[in-house]
């Protein structure tokens, strides 16, 4: 039409207009470090395979690729990882932390039903490494390094591989069908594994690789010196742990009593009660706050009927009798001894008091570095040997099977730049999504699905899984309760609430563009952004 | 039949969109092919909420009518920062006449689509609080009666902003504008003044009453769709802060609508024929305090020593909104 | 068809061929018979596709006119008096966008006092509103004018105000000549908006202008204004060939040829006024009418050229402009500025009062020996006694200044002597 002049406009003419001059600060996506990320001892990128398996169907399988990057026992994980995630989940904040574990446990069991493979893709390095020891650290280490397309052969002192998972995790923590399913991914990489070859002379035989990576764990248990009659029976929580996954079932008679506060210590007493004791009880000579034991194994021994005892110590041991002795903590919470002696009926006694190293193998490796038992390493898990990495229980840290499983990532990833002469890449770590970043308004209320258990009765007497998985439909809420703390997750509320119409959606999600042409940096994208994943930058004017 | 929630934990109902969403179930404004009724270059201050009301009733409106669309602009900061010539930032048939007579303007677009045959094109007029509850009243009250076939939406900002921040008939007790200051001994905006035009809307038994906020965007979306499924005249009051005249931060226009909502101060509500069907209930119950405390109009009410009896009085308002409306009755969740 | 009929049913039979779309009607007398036949017609459906707004106001009536125009709909209003400076916004934003609303106005003084009787005050207050103002001297015409309205509106899409003296014409039942359907639907086209709400081809309308183009925009309004003023003739033109009346057109020349002394005025009074004249002319006076029917856009060379041999010219008119004096009156002395013509101002027939043949003559033959004093403003019929005395006693209770010891003067009323000031 013919419009008359000034009082009528052609429509959209304004976009000439650039507001986005008026704009002192500007919208920036950004990527925060998810508090589950900064705490995974593995390095898992959880928030980011949970955005893949929030879309179900085949985000599971992208998830579980996701996890794979990391971690090569996502179904291992999802039984016996003592999920620190969790611990750190901002939606604790809200109501209850996201079941990640849970989740991580359905992507690993549908991979072993789906058989989904990984497969190497770099091409062969001519290079050869020997991993020392088939546990979760070697294993995670051999699988990192056959993935860049490095030759690894795994020196195995037993009869079996998975180390601490398989000798000292019992069966209905962990199913042996999963451990075995997650090991073999492994050796169908190519990675070669001897069985049955302990290595007793490093020094002799590291010339024949080009790099080695120790992963001997901790498979001594720790003595304390109790004076025990003739009549006595008293054994090593690990060493009756291995023998029974190697099929020699301990005596232990009616009543049992397990000595120590650990882990190790809950699987020994459920184990025993599981083998038909009457009465399993648990002698720790601090409090149950103080037991190093993780909370939900206590809670769950405890569900079994497993007895504890605190503040107690074992003085004398004689057949079917313990003397034991009350004690008391002192002001800095360190238990002292009050000389109020007691007794308690046990046939035998189980020591569960920690483990340590067997480093005899070491002998003759020059510039070695052995604090405390254990095999000093820098931060590229690097030993003091050149080209001697080593992870896992023998080093320095804190031991559990995700600690191993990320000591073997780092020290495949160390491993390869050191043969291949390059620096590793300054690892730049983004400030963290804390709560306090987020709009959790958008976010649905949604109470978390916890697993079920096996029954009690069958807890009782036989070893199958206690904790049992999530079936699909509920894996997947629990796994849409995240947050995405710190980062996109492409739910369109920037592109929705911009007055200016100044975001830009790009089709594919989490494709969003601020239109710098527009935007006037009004901060409401970042406000009303649910996970924090925007942020104000002042221009530079 | 009232607002479907979606069970989608990770973000459901409140989101705009949400890649895991079937794109039927995304909002208007989450959509790429979404109208932009209001396009950029609009002199609206930073963080404007009437601009985000208006794109998000107008859009919704143009997605109702399949794009047959044609809107009325009372006079007032709206019509001021779209269309400064030469620059209009309007995408579909606009017309601005003046400050008072939208309504009527309205009623007469729809009557000329009428008599020309073309009644499969709609009409939604629109103004701020001041085109609607003050100067405007007379005219809007006619359309009403008349039971004329126009939407028409007030976007209440709760004061005269485009003139300089005055007072208005929706301006509520104790906020200071340029004519209600904080001054003497009664502060700000005086109580027992004032009028909430959604329930003289019922007053009319129109078919369609519905308030909404900018900070529940699909609650909104949704009641704009629905009041395009009647024919006759229908009423939504949205709720849109004003950075400016509330003095408040830019990035704060949905967090305030919020609270203003979760607070009981703003009753989010819908009628038909003059009865109430449904009442958004509070999900996240705050203080008035809470709400209040970020706005600069406020200011007065919390210095020292502040002025608790006046806050406790607007937490009173509140109350009474509460248990007119019944807001934190059994909840959807 | 020759029909005995009120004015305002002449009126409304008119509008209602002319086929408008939206009608918005509030009720004001004394224009309520037009609107309420309007309303039995699209009842009945004898105006079909017509959509009648009752609304709550004459500022919405106006407002819903500007809604249906920009919509496309052929739209019309009637009003009076208050009602049309209730709508007062409202016009200034019609001609502002250019809408081409056609409106009745029915005549009618303004208030306070209340008074529901005939005077031009309303079409005055509102002549500078951007709307053309048409005067209809005979119900006859006030027919005619409609018919050309819409079209004139249309051709250059300006509202246009037909202005018929309430009471006087609205309620006066005359022999009219209707058009037929076929007549007028031959001679008025189907309404093509100039611009247009429309969802396929959408353009934003009322646009905020500011100091760098509003001159610009008001400059095409009144260049518009100004092109009416060829548009009304040649309309008038049409109308008569198709028609075979003249009517409408810029101004009526009555008896002009050789007449010394012209009365100006619009609307019914010219009737009067030109049987006053005739009897003057039988008695041997050269005196003329010039009836002004178009008033806006002011005629000025046409009104020029009419009063260019005449040395005396009368304006009677039924409005003016108080503190200043006639408002016709000013635009005449504009036309005929530097012309050897004295032009007098006389306010006549206010309220209502009755514009007698008597008074006029009386009137017209004290211009006519130049007893009138030219550097003021008359008062036709005015009851002096009374003013007098009002002003006297306002003189009591308030000091005045000189220009109000002037206009007692004026009135015979200030003796020579008479301290100024008082009590």
């Amino acid at each position: 039409m013919d419009k008359p002049f000034a009082i009528t406009l052609d429509v959209g003419s304004s976009r000439a207009n650039k507001t986005g001059s008026w704009r002192t600060e500007r919208a920036v996506y950004t990527n925060r470090m998810p508090p589950c990320n900064d705490a995974c001892p593995a390095g898992e990128d959880i928030q980011g395979w949970l955005y893949e398996g929030e879309e179900g169907g085949a985000g599971y399988e992208h998830a579980w690729r996701r996890i794979m990057e990391d971690n090569p026992f996502p179904a291992i994980m999802g039984r016996v990882c003592y999920h620190p995630c969790e611990t750190a989940c901002n939606r604790g904040h809200l109501d209850e932390a996201v079941g990640i574990n849970s989740v991580e446990r359905f992507i690993g069991d549908e991979a072993i039903r789906q058989g989904w493979t990984v497969a190497v893709t770099a091409p062969p390095s001519g290079r050869h490494v020997l991993v020392v020891g088939a546990g979760p650290s070697g294993l995670a280490a051999a699988y990192h390094l056959a993935l860049l397309g490095h030759a690894v052969t795994i020196k195995e002192a037993g009869p079996m591989a998975g180390g601490m998972m398989r000798f000292g995790i019992p069966r209905y923590r962990l199913a042996r069908d999963v451990l075995d399913a997650e090991v073999q991914r492994i050796l169908d990489l190519g990675v070669v594994l001897e069985l049955d070859a302990k290595v007793t002379d490093l020094d002799a035989l590291r010339s024949e690789y080009d790099a080695v990576f120790l992963a001997v764990g901790a498979q001594l248990g720790k003595r304390a010196y109790v004076p025990a009659g003739s009549a006595a029976h008293v054994l090593d929580a690990v060493d009756m742990l291995r023998d029974l996954e190697t099929g020699e079932k301990p005596l232990l008679g009616r009543r049992v009593a397990v000595y120590g506060g650990g882990n190790t210590a809950m699987d020994a007493a459920r184990t025993a009660k599981r083998l038909g004791a009457a009465e399993a009880v648990v002698v720790y000579r601090r409090t149950k706050d103080r037991m190093p034991a993780h909370e939900s194994e206590i809670a769950e021994a405890e569900d079994e009927g497993v007895l504890f005892t605190w503040l107690t110590t074992i003085t004398q041991v004689d057949a079917g009798r313990l003397v034991v002795e009350r004690m008391e903590l002192d002001g800095a919470g360190v238990p002292q001894p009050t000389g109020e002696l007691d007794e308690l009926e046990a046939d035998s006694l189980i020591l569960a008091l920690g483990q340590e190293t067997d480093l005899s193998l070491l002998e003759g490796v020059p510039d070695l570095v052995v604090q405390d038992g254990v095999v000093a390493v820098g931060p590229d898990m690097m030993t003091g040997c050149a080209g001697v990495f080593a992870g896992g229980d023998m080093v320095p840290f804190e031991r559990s099977v995700t600690v191993a499983v990320g000591h073997g990532k780092r020290a495949a990833h160390h491993i390869d730049d050191w043969l291949s002469g390059t620096a590793p890449e300054p690892v730049v770590r983004p400030a963290l999504a804390t709560f306090d970043t987020l709009n959790t308004w958008y976010y649905s209320d949604a109470p978390r699905a916890h697993r079920p258990v096996l029954d009690r009765a069958r807890r009782e007497s036989t070893f199958d899984e206690v904790v049992l998985g999530h079936d699909e439909s509920t894996a997947l809420l629990e796994a849409r309760r995240c947050l995405s703390c710190g980062n996109c997750f492409g739910c369109d509320n920037c592109y929705g609430v911009c007055p200016d119409n100044a975001v830009l959606k790009l089709g594919d999600p989490k494709a969003y563009l601020i239109d710098l042409d527009y935007c006037k940096g009004c901060g409401i994208c970042v406000a009303e952004c649910p996970s924090g994943a925007i942020q104000m930058v002042p221009e530079e004017i | 039949m009232p607002f479907q929630e979606i069970k989608l934990y990770q973000a459901g109902t409140f989101v705009a969109g949400n890649r895991l969403l079937d794109p039927e179930q995304r909002s208007v404004q989450a959509r790429t092919g979404r109208s932009n009724s209001l396009t950029s270059g609009h002199r609206a201050c930073q963080g404007c909420g009437e601009a985000l009301g208006a794109r998000y009733v107008l859009d919704a409106a143009m997605r109702a009518t399949d794009g047959k669309l044609v809107a009325v602009n009372s006079t007032g900061c709206l019509e001021v920062f779209s269309t400064p010539y030469p620059e209009s930032s309007w995408q579909l048939p606009w017309l601005h006449s003046l400050f008072g007579n939208g309504p009527a303007v309205a009623s007469g677009v729809a009557a000329a689509l009428r008599a020309t045959g073309r009644d499969d094109s709609r009409v939604v007029g629109q103004a701020g609080d001041g085109g609607t509850v003050d100067i405007g009243f007379g005219a809007l009250s006619g359309m009403f009666e008349r039971n004329d076939d126009v939407l028409f939406v007030c976007y209440d900002n709760e004061g005269y902003m485009n003139t300089g921040v005055q007072r208005s008939g929706a301006t509520p007790p104790g906020a200071a504008t340029a004519t209600t200051k904080a001054l003497g001994p009664e502060p700000g905006n005086v109580f027992g003044q004032g009028k909430f035009v959604p329930l003289i809307a019922m007053a009319h038994e129109i078919p369609y009453v519905a308030t909404a906020t900018v900070a529940e965007l699909r609650d909104l979306e949704y009641k704009v769709e629905k009041a395009m499924s009647f024919h006759g005249a229908r009423y939504l009051h949205v709720f849109v802060p004003c950075p400016l005249g509330w003095r408040a931060a830019a990035a704060d226009t949905i967090k305030l609508a919020r609270l203003a909502k979760e607070s009981g101060v703003f009753p989010v509500f819908e009628a038909e024929h003059g009865e109430v069907t449904e009442v958004s209930r509070i999900r996240r119950q705050v203080p008035v305090e809470e709400y209040l405390r970020p706005q600069g109009r406020y200011a007065h009410l919390f210095g020292d020593p502040g002025r608790p009896d006046v806050v406790a009085r607007i937490q009173a308002r509140a109350d009474r909104n509460i248990a007119r409306f019944g807001l934190l009755g059994e909840g959807d969740e | 068809m020759r029909s005995q009929l009120e004015g305002s049913q002449a009126v409304a039979r008119a509008v209602a061929l002319c086929r408008p779309q939206v009608i918005a009607a509030y009720p004001i007398s004394p224009q309520t018979h037009i609107v309420e036949s309007l309303s039995d017609r699209v009842r009945t459906g004898e105006l079909a596709g017509c959509e009648y707004l009752l609304v709550d106001s004459e500022f919405s009536a106006m407002s819903a006119c500007i809604g249906a125009s920009a919509a496309g709909a052929r739209s019309y209003t009637a009003t009076s008096s208050q009602g049309l400076l209730f709508m007062a916004e409202a016009l200034f934003n019609t001609s502002g966008l250019g809408l081409p609303v056609v409106m009745t106005l029915a005549n009618r003084a303004i208030g306070a006092p209340i008074n529901i009787w005939n005077d031009h005050s309303d079409a005055m207050a509102m002549r500078d509103s951007g709307w053309i103002q048409l005067y209809a001297e005979s119900n006859q015409e006030a027919v005619d004018l409609h018919v050309q309205a819409f079209r004139l509106a249309e051709s250059l899409s300006v509202p246009v105000m037909v202005c018929m003296d309430g009471f006087v014409l609205t309620h006066a039942f005359e022999e009219v000549d209707l058009p037929t359907q076929e007549q007028v639907d031959a001679f008025l086209p189907p309404f093509v908006p100039q611009q247009l709400l429309d969802p396929d081809d959408p353009v934003t309308i009322g646009a905020m202008v500011g100091p760098e183009a509003f001159a610009e925009v008001k400059y095409l309004v009144h260049a518009t204004q100004v092109a009416a003023l060829d548009e009304v003739p040649a309309i008038a033109a049409d109308f008569e060939r198709a028609f075979g009346r003249d009517s409408g057109g810029l101004l009526k020349r009555y008896r002009l040829e050789d007449a010394e002394t012209v009365v100006v005025a619009l609307g019914s009074v010219l009737g009067t006024i030109e049987d006053v004249v005739d009897s003057l002319r039988d008695d041997g006076f050269r005196i003329g009418v010039l009836g002004i029917t178009c008033f806006r856009p002011w005629p000025h060379d046409e009104v020029r050229a009419a009063l260019g041999d005449a040395t005396r010219v009368v304006v009677v008119e039924r409005a003016f402009a108080v503190g200043a004096g006639g408002i016709v009156g000013q635009n005449v002395r504009d036309a005929t500025r530097g012309l050897p013509v004295v032009v007098q101002d006389v306010v006549a027939g206010l309220g209502g009062r009755p514009i007698t043949r008597t008074s006029l003559r009386g009137l017209f033959e004290d211009v006519v020996a130049d007893r009138l004093d030219a550097s003021h403003l008359h008062f036709l019929d005015l009851d002096v006694e009374l003013v007098q005395r009002e002003l006297a006693r306002s003189r009591a209770r308030r000091r005045s200044g000189p220009h109000a010891e002037h206009m007692l003067r004026d009135l015979g009323t200030v003796a020579s002597g008479t301290p100024h000031g008082g009590g």
